[in-house]
C-alpha cells in the first residue's frame, strides 16, 4: 500500500457523529415518538433495516440497548454473502473443480454450497484467489494468459466496481461469474411477507448513493410504508430512527432522507449508467428469502463473451447428488435474513456454529447477523439486564 | 465442514487455543492444572504444584508465589515468537525480558532478583540479527534494574522452527502478592496508559501497511511504575493484570470471572493513540482486543483512586493513565461496554485477528 493515509481530519469529522450527549438527546427522543404510538414491548413497532453495515454500527455501539422497548429493529436480508443462493455458489465451487482459476472475495471462500464451499474445494486442490476489489482480480488476470474468473457478489454498490472493470476492457481471459444483487426489489418481496409486521424501512447510506432515495418513491406509493434512508455513524442511525417513528406515528408513508451529506434524490447518475450498461435484472432466489423478481443482476447479452456461464460449460450436477450435513438442516440462517427470528432462536448459535466453523452463512460474512452477534458478546440486547452505574456514578 | 466439531470434540491443537482467550483458558485447565492435579493427588504430595499459602498453577495468574520465611518468592516464565522480529517500537528481545518482568510486577515482585534466558534458534538465522537482540534485552534489563543470570541455546535443523524462540524465566521476592482476583463491587479500574499500541503496530508491520501518524510498539518494563503505584496506594490495589494476548478485553473478563464481579467498562474513557484508532476503524479490529506490552490494569479500592492517580500521572510511564471502569455485582462474570452512544457486551477476542476482508 503506497497512499499515506491522513487522519487527523476524518476522525475528527467521525466523533462529530459519535458525540454522546447528541446520541442520549436522540434516544430520549426516540422513546418519546415511540411510546406517543402506545405499543407494548409485546407487540412493538416494528422497523427493518437492510444493510449489514447498519447491523454492524447498531451492534458495535451498542444501540440496542438504548431503543425502545416498543421499538423492534430488525435487520433484513442486508448481507450479500449471506443471499448468495446455494447453485450460486455450485457454480463456482464446479468451475473451480474443473480447474478453471477463481477469484473471488475473502468473505465468500467459506460460504456453504450444496456439497462443498470455495475453501474445501481449495483444500483438495482448486486454485482459488483472494481479492479484495475487482481491480486486483483484473490484475491478477493481465499477468498470465490462463482463464480467470471473478466470482462477483454484493448489492449494486459493487456491481457498479464490477462494470467500470468490465467497460475499461479487461484482458481477454477475464470473466466475470455474477451473483450480484439489487437491493429495491427485496425490499417488495419482505413487504409483502405474511409473517412480517415491518411498518417502515432504514434504507441504506451507501446503495442510495447511487441508485439516489428517488428510487424509493415507487415502492412507498405502493406499500404506504414510510422509508428513511441512513448513514453509518451513530447518530445518523439514531436520527434514521427517530425519523422513521416520527413517519409512523403521523401515518405519513414518505421517502426521507436523512443522509443528504452523500445522497442525493437522483444519486450517482454515471453509475446507473455503468451498472445498467453492463447487467440486466432478473428473477432469482435468494437463500433463505424467496424468489425475488428482478433481484439478480446478470451480464447482458453484449457482455456474453465476458460471462463466465457462456463461456464455460459449468457441471453443476455432480454437486446436487450429495445429503446436506444434518447440522446445516438446523440452520435458521433464511428465517434470520427474512428478519422473522433472531441469532438467539437458533440452537446451533454460539455452540456449534461459531466464526471457526460456521455452519450457515450468516456466521460467515462480517456483515451476516450472527458473526456480528457473536462478535459483539452474542446477545447485544442489553435491554433485559439490569443498568450497572457508571465511574461518575 | 469442520469434522471435529460435528463429532463433539477437537482432538488437535489448534492456533485459537493460544490466541489468549477462552479457548487457551480450557485447553489450559483441562490438559495441564486437571492431570498436575490428579498425579498430585495420587502421590498425596500437593505441597510443590499447589501451595498451601501461596499461588500456584491452578490460579492461572501471571506467575506463581511461594511462601519463603516471611516473604514470597515470585516466579514466571513466558515463550516468545513474534512475527516480524523486529517491529516499530522494539523487537523479541525487548518483549521477551519486559513480559517476564511485567509478569513478575503483577503479582506485586517489582524487584527482579534474576532472568533466565532459553533461545532456540534455525539454522541459518543471521549471527548479526541475534547480536543485534542479545544487545536490546540487555539495555531492556537495565532499564528494569535486572540482569539475565544464566540462559541455555539450542540451534534447530532448517524448517524445524521459524526463526527464532525465547523463553524466559524470572524470579523476584515480595512481601504482599497481589492476586488478579481480587476485585469487588465498588472496586474501580485503572489503566496505566494507552490501549492497543503493541498489536496495531505489529499487525501494520507483518501486514506492510503504511499508515499516518505513529504507530510504535509501548513494549517496555512497568515495574517502576508499578513500584509507585504500590508505594502510595499499598492495599489499595486490589488486583493487577497486564493486558496483553486478548487485550484489555480478556483481562477484564479473566479478573471479573476470577474474582465473581461484574465489569462495566466505559470505552471512551479508554485512552487510545489518535495512530491506533484510525488503524483500527480501518481494519475492522476493536484496541480493546488488541496486546499491550507495557501497560497493566490495576484493580483499585475507590478511597485509593486519587493517590494511585496521583502516582501514575507522576511517572513517565503512567502520564495517560485513567480511570475506565467499575465493578459491580448486578452483572456478574459479564463485562458490560458502555460506548458512550450505547451499552452492549463485551465479547472476549476468538482465534487469530486478521484485518477483515471486505
Amino acid at each position: 500500500m503506497s497512499a499515506r493515509l491522513p487522519l487527523v481530519p476524518a476522525e475528527a469529522e467521525q466523533l462529530r457523529f459519535r458525540d454522546p450527549e447528541r446520541a442520549r438527546a436522540l434516544a430520549a427522543g426516540l422513546e418519546r415518538v415511540t411510546r406517543a404510538i402506545g405499543r407494548s414491548p409485546g407487540s412493538p413497532v416494528s422497523v427493518m433495516h437492510v444493510c449489514g453495515s447498519h447491523e454492524q454500527a447498531i451492534a458495535k455501539f451498542g444501540l440496542r440497548a438504548v431503543f425502545p422497548r416498543e421499538l423492534d429493529v430488525i435487520m433484513g436480508p442486508g448481507c450479500p454473502v449471506c443471499i448468495t443462493d446455494l447453485p450460486e455458489v455450485d457454480e463456482a465451487v464446479a468451475l473451480a473443480r474443473q480447474g478453471v482459476r477463481i477469484a473471488t472475495y475473502g468473505d465468500m471462500l467459506r460460504v456453504p454450497g450444496t456439497m462443498q464451499s470455495l475453501a474445501d474445494a481449495q483444500a483438495e486442490g482448486a486454485r482459488i484467489e483472494v481479492v479484495y476489489s475487482v481491480a486486483q482480480a483484473v490484475d491478477r488476470a493481465r499477468a498470465s494468459s490462463e482463464e480467470l474468473v471473478f466470482f462477483a457478489t454484493g448489492f449494486e454498490t459493487t456491481a457498479v466496481a464490477t462494470a467500470a472493470a468490465l467497460v475499461a476492457d479487461p484482458p481477454p481471459n477475464f470473466s466475470v461469474l455474477s451473483a450480484h444483487k439489487y437491493i429495491p426489489p427485496v425490499m417488495e418481496i419482505v413487504a409483502e411477507m405474511p409473517q412480517t409486521r415491518i411498518e417502515g424501512f432504514l434504507a441504506a447510506g451507501h446503495a442510495a448513493t447511487i441508485t439516489g432515495w428517488g428510487i424509493f418513491e415507487e415502492f412507498v406509493e405502493r406499500h404506504r410504508l414510510p422509508v428513511v434512508v441512513a448513514g453509518f455513524e451513530p447518530l445518523d442511525i439514531l436520527a434514521g430512527l427517530l425519523k422513521l417513528v416520527e413517519l409512523i406515528h403521523d401515518e405519513r408513508a414518505e421517502v426521507v432522507n436523512a443522509f443528504p451529506r452523500c445522497v442525493t434524490k437522483e444519486g450517482n447518475l454515471r453509475a446507473q449508467e455503468l451498472l445498467w450498461r453492463v447487467f440486466r435484472p432478473t428473477g432469482g432466489r435468494w437463500r433463505g428469502i424467496a424468489h425475488v423478481p428482478n433481484g439478480n443482476l446478470r451480464l447482458r447479452e453484449e457482455w456474453a463473451e465476458r460471462d463466465a456461464r457462456q463461456r464455460f460449460a459449468i457441471q453443476v450436477e455432480e454437486l446436487w447428488n450429495y445429503a446436506p450435513p444434518a447440522l446445516s438442516q438446523e440452520c435458521i440462517c433464511g428465517d434470520i435474513m427474512a428478519g422473522i427470528a433472531a441469532p438467539a432462536d437458533c440452537r446451533l448459535f454460539g455452540r456449534e456454529c461459531v466464526p471457526d466453523s460456521p455452519v450457515g452463512a450468516c456466521m460467515v460474512s462480517s456483515e451476516g447477523t450472527c458473526k456480528i452477534w457473536h462478535q459483539y458478546g452474542g446477545h447485544p440486547d442489553l435491554r433485559v439486564s439490569p443498568e450497572p452505574k457508571g465511574v461518575g456514578a | 465442514m469442520s469434522v471435529a466439531v460435528i463429532e463433539g470434540r477437537e482432538e488437535r491443537i489448534t492456533l485459537r487455543m493460544g490466541a489468549g482467550g477462552r479457548s487457551m483458558r480450557t485447553l489450559i485447565q483441562e490438559v495441564f492444572i486437571g492431570n498436575a492435579a490428579h498425579a498430585a493427588h495420587a502421590a498425596s504430595a500437593a505441597s510443590a504444584a499447589l501451595p498451601a499459602t501461596g499461588v500456584g498453577l491452578d490460579a492461572m495468574d501471571d506467575g506463581a508465589a511461594l511462601p519463603l520465611g516471611d516473604q514470597f518468592l515470585v516466579l514466571t516464565t513466558d515463550s516468545h515468537v513474534i512475527h516480524p522480529l523486529f517491529f516499530p517500537g522494539g523487537d523479541i528481545g525487548r518483549l521477551a525480558v519486559a513480559g517476564t518482568v511485567n509478569d513478575l510486577a503483577m503479582m506485586g515482585a517489582t524487584e527482579v532478583l534474576g532472568l533466565t534466558c532459553g533461545v532456540i534458534v534455525e539454522e541459518g538465522f543471521r549471527r548479526a540479527d541475534l547480536e543485534r537482540i542479545q544487545r536490546s534485552m540487555e539495555g531492556t534489563c537495565r532499564e528494569a534494574g535486572t540482569a539475565i543470570v544464566t540462559g541455555d541455546t539450542k540451534v534447530m535443523g532448517k524448517g524445524e522452527l521459524d526463526g527464532l524462540v525465547l523463553n524466559t524465566a524470572g524470579a523476584g521476592l515480595t512481601d504482599r502478592v497481589v492476586r488478579d482476583s481480587g476485585l469487588r463491587p465498588g472496586d474501580r479500574l485503572i489503566v496505566t496508559g494507552t490501549m492497543g499500541d503493541h498489536g496495531f503496530a505489529v499487525l501494520a508491520a507483518r501486514h506492510g501497511l503504511d499508515l499516518e501518524g505513529d504507530l510504535a510498539s509501548d513494549v517496555a518494563p512497568i515495574n517502576g511504575l508499578v513500584r509507585a503505584v504500590l508505594a502510595a496506594a499499598g492495599w489499595g490495589i486490589a488486583a493487577m493484570k497486564d493486558p496483553t494476548r486478548g487485550g484489555l478485553a480478556s483481562a477484564l473478563h479473566e479478573m471479573a470471572a476470577k474474582s465473581g464481579v461484574g465489569i462495566l467498562l466505559e470505552e471512551p474513557r479508554v485512552p487510545v493513540t489518535s495512530a491506533v484508532r484510525a488503524a483500527s476503524e480501518m481494519l475492522g479490529i476493536d484496541p480493546l482486543h488488541v496486546a499491550n506490552e507495557g501497560k497493566a490494569v490495576l484493580g483499585v479500592r475507590p478511597e485509593a483512586v486519587d493517590r494511585v492517580l496521583a502516582a501514575l500521572h507522576a511517572h513517565p510511564q503512567g502520564r495517560a493513565a485513567a480511570v475506565v471502569g467499575v465493578c459491580n455485582d448486578d452483572t456478574r462474570g459479564r463485562v458490560v461496554l458502555d460506548t458512550g452512544v450505547g451499552r452492549r457486551l463485551l465479547a472476549e477476542p476468538e482465534g487469530e485477528l486478521l484485518p477483515r476482508i471486505c
